[in-house]
């Protein structure tokens, strides 16, 4: 890279826990001037910015929220292997002034790395709010490098805090001290292990700091220097950390100590504790009835504001933008070739097309979500439903984006970010399809009507909760074996509760609504394509196309849930989206596709109630639709868990239908 | 490690109990994210809510935290009298 003597580009590197504002500092310093991608080969979010002054154009950089520089989670890592093997040339820990002692415990960290540094003080008016008086002059001295008292969130003294990062790149600031000190046990084992350690040891990180790392246990920094070491040496190494393995405790203890120490000459409590109304409103929104009733109010506003709101819209402009375009390309393109209108009308706008008319929809569950991000909530709704989630292996935090996939499992795949742990955070996003949405309930509302009659609405709860058992079950197989071991603690920080930042509200809703239109304008497009040719080629029959044949061949596998060709073939097609498995029995029935009274009739004429239900049941279990396969692709990162999640579903789906069939055979309601 | 009497899980505490840490069992990640969090030994702890199953809230350090079940119950904490 070249570096332009008069715009220097310099590097700044947001640091700090998550609830600190962080996300706000960075929106205010880099506005619309960001780039949000993942880690390279994670799939945590990386945002990244641009921010200009006096010439000096500013790279800034959205760390992943941290409370230590260890290697607790995969967001620790990524935050700590870029402080110390990228070295940015400004690094600002931004803390939460009404936290100050838990928060100090990074800003240690960050000291004994040494690096070029700064301290934001933020959320200045909630610790006053909270009574606390923090003075920033005497943290600084305590410190030895620059504190900035901030209120991120209204803009106050930001352009104090571009001055004081412009100092610290100049090298103008006081230069950062060597840090707090390790108690004279902790430095002897330092002393023991730098003599045991060859100097001349090649990792990618200084001695010292990874020296003390190894001495807390830390998991990546004992892999890599057991990599590089001869075997005998690292036994040597290995055997003093055996005989001090509670170093860690000492060594955390001694930096709590010091932030302790800097709290106690920092602070000051002039009018002594009281209760806050966020307190005051913790009483019940995380009070064991009180919580679970508020929260299911805040989960039913949403609902309302999705369906009264979003709904309406999304139904307009499917038939003012999707309908109406699908039409008038139809008109257009009189005299071209069949497949060519219905690639454009039926493969492009009929699929992609139709997946961005929720995007109103979307908008409004990501800004709901995002408010409640921001306000502190999430962590008191994960508190309120823990105690259920935990009993199907999984945490709290996964019931929010789970209950959303109701109407549409794109979005509850997509709210799985919410969710901390990489282990929690897959498990989720590979159940969500099994959240019976509201696509598949229009097939279910139809099967059951036409075979069912009076009992429609026992058998639809009853395919409902068979959804949530085999759910349930999946979760449980899911955390228990496949991320055995890697299961998260359930240690998770209350936040204060603040005002919401609009800015950061809405960027947030519209970075997710980005990602939404992309993913449908590549992977959903991709998907619906490929879809539409099998379903078209060769003959441009559904019959006697790609998936035609692809159903006769599942015909013996359909004998064992009593369903012939033409059911598997609709089957397949609800692969494009659920209902479309009644558009497809309606062209295979030949019953066209607006009559539901004469498709409930045929249906009822070629199978059998056994056979009925074993229908609805494999739908409901089916593969995730093309839209969510891309999604959980995306969020995954990986082909091999989007695989695995078509592949157990698919077993799943089929076994669950055929053990219905030959059960309710026996039990007399086949033919 | 010999145990007092008065060393007991974190969450056998009732609500506006405070303890202070004595025993972090549990695995490396558990003990390491304890500490991060402020759970170092000797450090005051006060239960904020504890309805007997499910998560506890607990005050430590200025900071409110939400512990699961089972890891309230490998923090182990050495209970105040209340008279002193």
């Amino acid at each position: 890279m070249t570096k332009d003597k008069h715009h220097k580009t310099t590097t700044v590197a947001l640091a700090g826990a998550p609830n600190t504002g962080k996300s706000t500092v960075f929106n205010a310093l880099t506005g619309l001037r960001q780039h949000v991608g993942n880690w390279p080969g994670k799939t945590v979010e990386k945002k990244s910015g641009i921010c200009r002054r006096n010439g000096r154009i500013f790279s800034v950089v959205d760390l992943p929220g941290s409370y230590s520089l260890g290697a607790n989670s995969t967001e620790e890592e990524i935050a700590r292997d870029f402080l110390a093997q990228e070295k940015p040339d400004v690094v600002v820990a931004i803390v939460d002034a009404s936290s100050l002692e838990r928060n100090l415990y990074l800003v240690c960290e960050l000291l004994q790395l040494g690096v070029p540094m700064l301290v934001a003080l933020n959320m200045m008016d909630v610790a006053q709010g909270s009574g606390l008086e923090v003075d920033a002059e005497a943290l600084e001295a305590i410190l030895g490098v620059p504190v900035v008292p901030l209120v991120a969130r209204n803009g106050q003294n930001l352009s104090r805090l571009l001055e004081t990062i412009e100092a610290v790149a100049e090298g103008t600031a006081q230069p950062p001290v060597s840090g707090p000190q390790l108690p004279p046990a902790m430095e002897q084992l330092v002393a023991k292990l730098d003599a045991a350690v060859p100097a001349d040891l090649d990792i990618p990180y200084p001695r010292r700091w990874a020296l003390v790392k190894l001495m807390e246990g830390d998991r990546s920094i004992r892999r890599s220097l057991k990599a590089s070491l001869p075997p005998d040496v690292w036994e040597g190494v290995k055997g003093v950390l055996d005989q001090h393995e509670q170093a860690v405790l000492e060594i955390a203890s001694s930096r709590y100590d010091w932030a302790a120490e800097a709290y106690r000459r920092a602070v000051s409590r002039p009018k002594g504790e009281h209760a806050s109304l966020g307190e005051r409103a913790d009483r019940l929104l995380t009070h064991p009835l009180g919580g679970l009733i508020a929260f299911a109010a805040m989960v039913f506003g949403i609902y309302w504001l999705m369906f009264n709101v979003g709904a309406p819209l999304q139904r307009w402009l499917q038939d003012n933008m999707v309908a109406r375009s699908a039409g008038g390309l139809e008109d257009a393109l009189r005299g071209w070739p069949d497949w060519s209108t219905s690639l454009l009308s039926n493969g492009i706008i009929g699929g992609a097309g139709l997946v961005l008319t929720f995007i109103p929809i979307l908008a409004i569950l990501f800004l709901a979500l995002a408010m409640l991000e921001d306000v502190g909530y999430m962590a008191r709704a994960a508190f309120v439903m823990d105690r259920f989630m935990h009993r199907i292996g999984l945490r709290g935090q996964s019931f929010l984006p789970l209950f959303l996939g109701w109407g549409c499992n794109v979005p509850a795949i997509m709210g799985s970010r919410i969710v901390e742990s990489r282990g929690a955070r897959l498990t989720t996003i590979l159940v969500a399809p099994l959240v019976p949405c509201a696509a598949r309930m229009v097939v279910v509302a139809l099967f059951t009507a036409a075979f069912f009659g009076g009992a429609a609405a026992l058998v639809s709860w009853s395919m409902v909760m068979l959804n949530l058992i085999v759910l349930a079950l999946a979760a449980l197989f899911i955390s228990r074996f496949l991320f055995r071991g890697r299961e998260s603690s359930f240690v998770m920080e209350l936040p204060r509760y603040h005002m919401p930042n609009i800015r950061t509200v809405l960027l947030t809703t519209w970075e997710r609504v980005k990602r939404f239109v992309v993913l449908a304008g590549t992977a959903i497009l991709a998907m619906s394509l490929v879809v539409w040719a099998f379903s078209t080629f060769p003959s441009g029959d559904i019959e006697d196309s790609i998936l035609g044949h692809i159903g006769r061949g599942l015909a013996p596998i359909g004998g064992l849930m009593g369903l012939d060709w033409r059911m598997m073939v609709a089957l397949l097609t609800s692969f494009v989206a659920k209902e479309q498995t009644i558009a497809t029995l309606g062209v295979i029935l030949g019953t066209g596709e607006g009559a539901n009274g004469a498709l409930k009739a045929e249906l009822t004429s070629i199978m059998a109630p056994a056979a009925a239900v074993a229908f609805i049941a494999l739908q409901m279990l089916f593969v995730p639709c093309a839209a969510s396969v891309a999604a959980i692709r995306q969020e995954t990162r990986s082909w091999r868990w989007t695989g695995f999640a078509v592949g157990y579903m698919l077993v799943t789906s089929f076994g669950v239908a055929i053990v219905i069939y030959q059960v309710a055979r026996l039990f007399g309601l086949g033919v | 490690m010999k145990r007092d009497d008065h060393v007991v899980p974190l969450g056998t505490l009732r609500p506006g109990e405070t303890g202070t840490i004595a025993e972090l069992s549990g695995g490396r990640a558990f003990v390491a994210r304890c500490l991060a969090m402020g759970c170092t030994p000797g450090t005051p702890v006060t239960v904020e809510r504890n309805a007997g199953r499910g998560p506890i809230i607990v005050k430590v350090r200025g900071t409110r935290l939400a512990l699961g079940r089972g890891e309230s119950m490998r923090l182990h904490v050495k209970k105040q009298d209340l008279k002193t």
